[in-house]
């Protein structure tokens, strides 16, 4: 589904990924996992088509087509979604206006009849409860006075609106206390389909309990520096990152 | 500076000749009008040396060659043929002036059942001059110079509004100022508007252009709101790119009362709007609210005075503007607290979006602050649409042109949520979008071409 291949990317000259390269399937759950400043937010927003950064080498093919070549709007419609680590407060944006014109963009891309205002509403409902949220959004302006922990959740509600095919969440797990930590991976978990890959970018071993991935890889310093199966995430809970650290040193 | 030759050769004959015709009407209206032109040959047409006028500049848009009618002409057209204002369910009482005129010749005057007085403010003149005289340039004194004594000399009518005690007007009452002569027009209108005591009004007031001719309209406007009167007034400015306006309203506030001037500048060549509120009561509220959209080479200018003049008053200004193209905006705010002014509280605000980098804005906030328990804020910011609300919409599917009309539209949702009658907030909801898309913001069944 994704191939990523000798990805480098800069910004205002300073590099940031050195050379990622990764191949996601249909049906897989990686996590990416690092210290601060290894680059995993600067990998996911070159994902999902942030302009800012400089993509100087590499491809990225996405179900067979270049996605580099392609605007934001673009690749959330051929199911691409980015759980933001800050999402945006867009004060003045109605949430369910946003949500709304978001959902019938995509689905006429897909095809499909835009939905009514009725049958909008409906699935939102529907929807909301995979993160409990209620009406707590109703009325509200996107992101606006969110707390924390009610940020996360309308991303995840996001997702579930939107049905991609490949999600990656940034660091959806920072500043959730364990409760909302697990409402929001219990939402993740039930929206997985065999169909469906997510890419998990964390910088805790905590989230990985809930959502539980296939591959592992560690970033540090723009690179792939290891990749493993779940246990990899255990062994860097226990060892912290200056392990690898200190083993990229000596290299 | 005194008149310049050209407009004095204007001005000296027209006045002449209008002073005929103004003999029917009241003394002290040909007293205001002589005070008025003695003022005009005295200190002529503001031009840019005056700091109040630095950035808009009054010599390039008002043509010594535009004309003025200063006989009511005769109108070809039926208004109600060609003008239907579809505000939804807003089911507004309206009132016209055509190029300066009161359009209703055979019912200049009227008193509603409510006892609002509303119509032609010449006819008024002559008929209330008790409540004209006690009023007109009373709110104007404070700020007397060329234009305003253009205005006086040369208003031709206008509207008037008197509202009595304790009186709540539940319709709105809508003005609808047409400009459509087949000339390039010079035109001077005079508004004067009375809240009575504890009374409430809903005013709204359009103003449009029928024909592509050159116009410069300058327009005053005194409001005055006795002890404990609620007036709200929203003015819409929705004119073609050749029509040039000086607005300048003159609010004068009584105990507390409440004005509240909402001034969506949607349209226009040039416009330059005045607001001078001067607090006089205590306990008085004023909100000023704006919202001006410009594009290629429109000129908005949007000038406040405040003015505390008593203890414990409120003043609330809130002015946002979106600038493409090479569209320019200017907004001057003063809030001057005197001495006596203890517990003020005064707020303001001006954010400016631009979408381009030929697009212009000059924002100038000025506090005069004489008392020493105040609350007072002021800001202004001036920057671009948010990359990063930007970037969070499109990724979620939403396409680059929408996302920027979608934050545009919040931005200036904030202006337009401050209007208070549902359905005239709705209407201009609607013709917000539609400027904003780059749709002619006219409404539907309407054959008023605005821009």
């Amino acid at each position: 589904m994704l191939k990523i291949k000798d990805l480098r990317v800069s910004i205002n000259n300073k590099e940031i990924l050195k050379g990622i390269s990764l191949n996601v399937n249909k049906g897989e759950v990686h996590a990416i996992m690092g210290p601060n400043g290894s680059g995993k937010s600067t990998l996911a927003s070159v994902l999902a088509g942030r302009d800012i950064y400089e993509i100087t080498a590499g491809t990225v093919e996405y179900n067979g087509k270049d996605l580099l070549d392609q605007a934001p709007d673009v690749r959330a419609k051929e199911g691409i979604f980015l759980g933001f680590q800050y999402p945006v407060e867009i004060p003045g944006v109605n949430m369910m206006t946003f949500m709304r014109t978001a959902v019938n963009e995509i689905r006429t891309h897909r095809g499909l009849e835009p939905l009514s205002a009725k049958a909008f509403l409906a699935l939102s409902e529907e929807r909301k409860t995979l993160v409990e949220i209620g009406s707590r959004f109703d009325g509200r302006s996107v992101n606006e006075g969110f707390s924390g922990g009610e940020k996360k959740r309308n991303e995840i509600y996001q997702m579930a609106m939107l049905e991609p095919t490949l999600a990656i969440l940034d660091e959806t797990d920072s500043g959730l206390d364990i409760d909302a930590l697990k409402v929001v991976a219990n939402g993740v978990n039930k929206l997985r389909k065999p169909e469906n890959a997510t890419i998990v970018i964390t910088h805790y071993q905590r989230l990985l309990d809930f959502i539980i991935p296939d591959f592992v890889h560690v970033l540090y310093n723009g690179k792939i520096v290891k990749s493993g199966g779940k246990e990899l995430a255990l062994e860097l809970e226990i060892r912290g990152y200056d392990w690898i650290k200190k083993e990229q040193g000596e290299n | 500076m005194e008149l310049s030759e050209v407009f004095y050769t204007k001005f000296s004959g027209a006045y002449n000749e209008f002073k005929l015709e103004a003999n029917g009407q009241a003394p002290f209206i040909n007293k205001w009008r002589e005070e008025g032109y003695q003022r005009l040959l005295l200190d002529g047409i503001p031009h840019k040396q005056l700091e109040d006028w630095k950035y808009s500049d009054l010599n390039k848009v008002l043509d010594p060659a535009f004309i003025q009618l200063l006989k009511k002409p005769t109108y070809t057209f039926r208004l109600e043929d060609i003008f239907r204002c579809d505000v939804p369910d807003l089911d507004t009482q309206s009132f016209t002036t055509l190029d300066g005129w009161y359009s209703d010749t055979e019912n200049p005057l009227q008193v509603l059942p409510d006892g609002v007085i509303i119509g032609s403010f010449r006819e008024a003149a002559l008929k209330y001059p008790e409540i004209v005289e006690k009023y007109l340039g009373q709110a104007t004194k404070t700020a007397e110079d060329g234009l305003s004594g253009m205005n006086a000399a040369f208003a031709t009518d206008g509207m008037f509004i008197y509202i009595p005690e304790n009186c709540v007007v539940e319709v709105p009452l809508q003005i609808i100022d047409i400009i459509s002569a087949e000339t390039d027009l010079l035109v001077n209108r005079r508004n004067l508007f009375v809240g009575g005591k504890n009374s409430v009004a809903n005013v709204v007031v359009c103003d449009h252009s029928l024909t592509f001719q050159k116009s410069f309209t300058n327009s005053f406007t005194e409001v005055f709101t006795e002890n404990g009167a609620v007036f709200n007034m929203t003015m819409i400015q929705n004119s073609s790119n050749n029509t040039s306006r000086n607005s300048s309203v003159f609010v004068s506030q009584k105990g507390r009362s409440t004005a509240t001037i909402n001034t969506i500048s949607l349209h226009g060549g040039f416009i330059r709007n005045n607001i001078h509120v001067a607090l006089e009561g205590e306990f008085a509220e004023s909100n000023l609210h704006g919202l001006y959209l410009g594009d290629r080479n429109q000129h908005v200018d949007n000038f406040t005075i405040v003015n505390h003049k008593v203890p414990d008053c409120l003043s609330n200004q809130k002015y946002k503007g979106i600038l493409d193209d090479q569209a320019r905006g200017v907004f001057t705010g003063r809030v001057v607290v005197s001495r006596d002014a203890q517990r003020t509280n005064a707020f303001q605000a001006n954010n400016n979006i631009l979408l381009k980098d030929t697009a212009h804005v000059d924002s100038k906030p000025q506090l005069e602050i004489y008392a020493d328990d105040v609350r007072c804020s002021h800001g202004a910011t001036v920057g671009q649409l948010d990359t990063e609300a930007l970037f969070y919409l499109r990724s979620r599917g939403i396409n680059e042109k929408e996302a920027r009309m979608m934050l545009m539209f919040s931005f200036a949702a904030e202006v337009v949520d401050k209007i208070t009658v549902p359905a005239l907030k709705l209407r201009i909801t609607d013709m917000v979008e539609k400027r904003l898309r780059g749709e002619l913001s006219r409404c539907n069944h309407c054959a008023i071409n605005c821009c």
